[in-house]
């Protein structure tokens, strides 16, 4: 099976984070990870290569720094990558995003494609469902279980409230994957090692910029949330804390 | 024509989903001010008294789109009923609540038409003749007014929780439902699903909790859980997770609250190291207090916490499972 898989560099869980002097959007000098669903639906990828064989392929768009995501990927085990290499895919939105892989990967003839289930920066959750209706693919959405059939593949898709459900799809298919699905591997030395000599192919947003249209929603002002809330703030040393907190549980809020 | 609203609520094996209740109470909000027509739709099978439901409540219109392809549920047979409907009708705004049904088929729904989708909105805003909807971002760190470009039709959804799906205007009299049997060509619904099913039993009921005590990312380690466990206990209530710490095994699956979890609304939620990411918000935002304790002052969970410890939680849990003790005990 040849399986493609999308990734994202997101900033750190615990970044940090500062509005830009614009309020549009955040300040960037901070530090970046792998989005954590993508993280699970490479491992996915690299499974199911050990099962089926066949190849796997990683594919990002963003600046520069967005590269880490991919030499990750590699060492763990990807064969090759993609980048969509440039400052403009930042700003792109779900349809966007979706119209520059699928112009990216035109030649190419995947099996699968899998995404993290939506991203923890702007979490559309939309962008791998967009990029299944381009290619005129089934898909199916927040995957915990994939196994081969003899008409193409069974997934287990997660529910609301603990339910789930088995569904059968025909090939080529993209699926959402849903973190903890499996269990995340470390890359290795020599996997890194390996890694340098991976084939990773840039693609500049000139070479996409004709698939592109006009984005078809703009964020006006990015700022920290109101709160709805009035919250009360309590400090000093731990133990004078616990005393006022068991004060509130037993005066307050009568639960003890 | 007139600009309408409609809304597309969510049935699932044949019942309504009611969440739908809250999309319907903020699309008469935003019927109110913008002076736009509201209309709803139901898809399905047979869902003919789920739309009879929907009449009672004030809107102008329900449409009943029905054909036997639209059960069971798939993205292909929602969309291929969806959007020739919507081509025809031209709504301005169609609005879903953010379930992960309508996330499985709106943005292609939406990448059909040619539109866009605002997902997972937690408000609206419209000023001067300008409609955005407000939405998370950066794991609810951040907000944003975002606002649509180009020609409608415009597709939204609405968070779990955006509005009160109690306080649903209901109209003087039933509103008309209108049938609208959907051609559905064979071959176009490609994907086979089986009926859905619970992974085990589920052993424990948190809904029912009176007091939870939550763990997240902050607890480190699965021996730490012990921790979190003892302060569950001497309090009397039940303790709980965030999706990390049931990803990793360190609590069964069936102790997750959040949009994959249970939805809780005890008198006490305390969150411990929990940052709240939005997932884990939604199944929880309803209960009566929430401590947090979090050593990030930054962390979003603070946003609707009544009760901020900014601190770590191996500081302040021991001395706060010592005084419990000895106010109960006295």
């Amino acid at each position: 099976m040849k399986i493609l898989v999308c990734m994202k560099q997101v900033p750190q869980k615990d970044a940090p984070l500062k509005l830009n002097e614009g309020g549009t959007w955040i300040r960037e000098d901070i530090s970046y990870e792998v989005n954590e669903p993508d993280a699970y639906a490479l491992e996915e990828a690299l499974r199911q290569r050990e099962k089926h064989g066949g190849e796997v392929v990683v594919i990002t768009s963003g600046p520069p720094r967005a590269q880490q995501v991919l030499r990750e990927a590699l060492a763990k085990g990807a064969d090759r990558a993609i980048h969509l290499e440039g400052d403009g895919f930042v700003t792109l939105d779900a349809f966007n995003t979706a119209k520059a892989f699928a112009a990216a990967i035109k030649d190419e003839s995947f099996d699968l494609i899998f995404t993290g289930l939506q991203s923890d920066d702007y979490g559309f959750a939309q962008t791998g469902v967009i990029l299944a209706e381009l290619l005129g693919w089934p898909h199916a959405t927040i995957i915990m279980q994939i196994e081969k059939s003899d008409s193409g593949i069974r997934v287990k898709r997660e529910l609301e409230a603990g339910f789930f459900q088995f569904v059968d799809m025909p090939l080529p298919a993209l699926l959402t994957i849903q973190s903890g699905i499996n269990k995340l591997r470390y890359a290795t030395l020599i996997g890194i090692k390996q890694a340098k000599n991976k084939p990773l192919k840039k693609v500049s947003f000139d070479e996409v910029k004709l698939a592109l249209g006009e984005n078809l929603q703009r964020i006006e002002k990015l700022y920290i949330p109101q709160k709805t809330k009035k919250t009360e703030v309590l400090q000093g040393p731990p133990g004078e804390i616990a005393k006022k907190l068991v004060d509130k549980l037993r005066n307050e809020l009568r639960v003890i | 024509m007139a600009d309408t609203i409609l809304v597309v609520v969510e049935q699932r094996e044949g019942k309504l989903n009611r969440v739908s209740w809250e999309t319907i109470t903020g699309a008469q909000a935003i019927a109110a001010e913008t002076g736009w027509t509201l209309e709803a739709a139901v898809v399905g099978s047979s869902v003919g008294d789920i739309a009879k439901e929907i009449a009672a409540t004030k809107v102008s219109k329900v449409y009943d789109l029905e054909s036997a392809k639209l059960e069971p549920y798939t993205p292909d047979g929602f969309v291929a009923a969806l959007k020739p409907f919507i081509e025809q009708k031209q709504p301005k705004l169609v609005l879903m609540p953010h379930t992960y049904q309508v996330r499985d088929f709106a943005p292609k729904l939406a990448a059909a038409l040619n539109r866009t989708l605002i997902s997972d909105a937690v408000g609206y805003k419209y000023e001067g003749g300008n409609l955005r909807f407000t939405r998370q971002m950066f794991q609810g760190k951040f907000a944003a007014d975002v606002s649509f470009v180009g020609d409608p039709p415009y597709f939204a959804t609405f968070q779990n929780g955006a509005f009160r799906g109690d306080q649903v205007a209901h109209g003087d009299a039933a509103a008309p439902v209108e049938t609208v049997n959907l051609d559905v060509a064979d071959g176009v619904v490609r994907n086979k699903p089986e009926a859905p099913f619970k992974e085990a039993k589920q052993a424990v009921d948190l809904t029912q909790a009176a007091i939870i005590v939550a763990v997240g990312r902050g607890i480190k380690e699965q021996k730490n859980i012990e921790l979190a466990q003892q302060l569950a206990e001497v309090l009397g209530g039940e303790i709980a997770a965030s999706r990390p710490i049931c990803d990793s095994g360190w609590l069964p699956m069936d102790r997750q609250v959040g949009s994959s979890g249970q939805t809780v609304a005890p008198k006490l939620y305390l969150a411990l190291g929990i940052s709240g990411a939005i997932q884990h918000v939604v199944g929880m935002k309803g209960a009566r207090t929430i401590i947090a304790v979090n050593k990030d002052a930054e962390a979003p969970i603070f946003e609707i916490a009544d009760v901020a410890v900014v601190g770590n939680l191996f500081d302040i849990v021991p001395p706060l499972i010592e005084e419990v003790k000895k106010t109960k005990g006295a």
